[in-house]
């Protein structure tokens, strides 16, 4: 597996240029295998949102950054501009959050679809033949005359499938999705879901699946990240997480998520996230630690294998979480 | 489209009838008896200037009166000119050319200056954007006789580049006679428009889907203009739109300054003595060219944002 990675992101760190305490990612390595579907979760502002972006290449303006994001072996950080684009267009693409904001609204379907595509050297009319199919694929009625219709005559949902048609276009290897149904009402997360993950299954693509929202996460992905404050604090398969999380702060996620078949009403985790203002001196998460030891505060835990999984936590031998 | 249309061109009617009748009573509201113009300062005995009413019915009923004008504007006839003693549609129909001439040339200097400067203020930030700040803050405030007497000083007396007087034959001609007069008219508005083009233009750039279109590959400049400036024509369309019609007004100015006998020239000259008639027809055809770019304005904006409702499909 190792050798076969889609995705490798080592040690990626992020500071934003306008004197932020703590970087946004620090020391952020996370990877992606061909085909596998690897979830990263947090709360907002933990990172998970710019990891997600980096491996296109988007960083914040004026950023600094440190570290690499090897998509099949290439640095896109240190790509040139036209490689960066032949990356976006053929390798690595992206289902955003926000369809409603991220078609552009005064232009057709069929632009948005065929975009990468004819900036990659498509003629229009074979462009709008794989297009049409594509719109197919993901569920729109009428995809001949869907191409040729605007944005605001679709609901939400309907315009998210015309975005995973998008990102489809260039037969990617790696899908990236960040929060790709929050915006959308619960009927349709599901159908989205679905639809995002049987392409990903039939093409074999692999995926980085970016939420907040742990259980979804668990029905997508095989294998977790979990992000706190701009550093991954846990990584493990699904299965292993949800029976075994052996972070506070992922047990904590775990707890705060309501359940139907248990009669304990779910426990916040108290406190705040770490805002950009603070660097704690330790671990970022010991002021809302309910196992926080003196040491926590005093030295910073790296990620580190306990019991064949990935965990930074000083006590994570002691703890067990279920 | 066809509804949509039709509702605009009878709004279009009810505004032009509304401003023909304010701008024939402006004239009544102004000081001045018109009689006693027309006498030119001769000594009148009260018998001539009652003649003279009658003659030009100025002793109707402000319906009648009113009534007889428009009905006469509606058939082309403006009436005559007091002051040249002429058909007042054959005196602005010589000098139309000379204004469409300066007013096409000036919009065309606007939007080329006004976008070119505008979209480089908006893409490239810090030194360049702060340069076209202060410069089109300046544009701006510079009113169009200021920039007259210096563009004359400079270019035709110093430099000798351009004439500073006269309308010129040929095309040749009218585009060096007019080429100063468009600078001076479009100078103020060029900078306004390249502030509307500078903001439209961040506002659009920073929306997401730029961004999206940048992740998904789109070279740089494909970005800006299928993204950015397609997406920003909203405000410059109509911001262009009334510039234009207005600039009809402006060329009162810029054509007194250059000596060039226009529509402007005769509507300056005309009211400073009192040719009602002439005044009436040149204010008439001004309303007329701001109500028109305004129904042009509005027929593009339904086909730059498909969201705007009215022509649609």
């Amino acid at each position: 597996m190792r050798e076969s990675a889609l995705l490798e992101i080592e040690g990626l760190t992020v500071r934003l240029a306008s004197g932020a305490a703590r970087p946004v990612l620090d020391g952020v390595s996370l990877r992606v295998a061909e085909g596998e579907t690897v979830g990263l979760v947090g709360e907002s502002g933990s990172g998970k949102s710019v990891t997600g972006r980096s491996v296109l290449g988007l960083m914040p303006d004026g950023a600094e950054v440190t570290g690499s994001v090897r998509v099949a072996g290439r640095d896109v950080l240190a790509l040139p501009p036209a490689r960066l684009r032949e990356v976006r267009r053929r390798e690595v693409a992206m289902v955003f959050q926000d369809p409603r904001a991220s078609i552009n609204p005064v232009r057709r379907i069929g632009d948005f679809v065929t975009e990468g595509l004819r900036a990659g050297g498509t003629p229009m009319r074979a462009a709008l033949k794989a297009a049409e199919e594509l719109l197919e694929s993901v569920g729109i009625e009428q995809p001949r005359r869907a191409l040729r219709r605007f944005p605001h005559e679709f609901s939400g949902g309907m315009l998210q499938r015309v975005m995973i048609a998008g990102a489809l276009a260039g037969g990617p290897r790696l899908l990236l999705a960040d929060e790709p149904t929050t915006a959308l009402d619960v009927t349709t997360q599901a159908e989205v879901i679905s639809i995002l993950t049987r392409l990903q299954a039939e093409r074999g693509t692999g995926m980085l699946f970016v939420t907040h929202d742990l259980d979804l996460a668990a029905a997508v992905c095989d294998r977790i990240y979990v992000m706190y404050a701009g550093r991954i604090v846990e990584e493990q398969t699904t299965d292993g997480l949800f029976a075994h999380p052996r972070h506070p702060y992922t047990a904590g996620l775990l707890a705060a998520t309501p359940r139907l078949e248990s009669d304990e009403p779910p426990r916040g985790v108290p406190g705040r996230p770490v805002s950009l203002a603070e660097d704690p001196e330790g671990c970022a998460f010991a002021a809302r630690c309910r196992f926080a030891a003196p040491g926590c505060a005093a030295e910073r835990p790296p990620l580190r294998p306990v019991d064949g999984v990935s965990v930074a936590c000083l006590r994570a031998e002691e703890l067990v979480h279920d | 489209m066809a509804l949509f249309l039709l509702k605009r061109l009878a709004g279009m009617v009810a505004t032009l009838f509304a401003t023909a009748l304010a701008v024939f009573g402006s004239i009544y509201l102004a000081p001045g008896d018109p009689a006693v113009f027309l006498m030119k300062g001769r000594p009148a005995t009260p018998e001539t200037l009652a003649a003279i009413r009658a003659q030009y019915h100025l002793n109707d009923p402000f319906a009648v009166q009113f009534g007889k004008w428009l009905g006469g504007v509606l058939t082309g006839d403006f009436g005559r000119s007091v002051q040249f003693r002429q058909d007042v549609g054959g005196l602005i129909a010589a000098r139309l050319p000379t204004t469409l001439w300066l007013v096409a040339y000036a919009a065309l200097l606007i939007l080329v200056a006004g976008l070119a400067v505008g979209a480089v203020a908006a893409l490239r930030r810090g030194v360049a954007d702060r340069i076209v700040l202060v410069g089109t803050g300046v544009a701006t405030a510079t009113p169009a006789f200021v920039a007259a007497i210096g563009l004359i000083t400079v270019f035709s007396v110093k430099l000798h580049w351009f004439p500073a007087f006269g309308n010129g034959t040929g095309f040749g001609g009218r585009i060096t006679h007019l080429t100063l007069p468009a600078v001076a008219l479009a100078l103020t508005f060029a900078g306004l428009l390249a502030r509307v083009t500078r903001s439209s233009m961040l506002e659009a750039l920073a929306r997401e889907h730029v961004e999206v279109a940048r992740s998904r590959g789109v070279p740089g400049a494909t970005v800006v203009r299928r993204h950015v400036l397609r997406n920003s024509l909203g405000p410059i369309s109509t911001v262009t739109g009334t510039v234009v019609a207005g600039l009809l007004v402006s060329t009162s100015i810029v054509e007194t300054a250059f000596g060039l006998s226009g529509v402007g020239q005769l509507l300056v000259s005309s009211v400073t003595v009192k040719d009602f008639p002439v005044v009436q027809a040149v204010s008439l055809l001004v309303v007329f060219a701001f109500v028109l770019a305004n129904l042009l304005v509005d027929l593009v904006q339904p086909l730059i944002d498909p969201r705007v409702k009215g022509a649609a499909r």
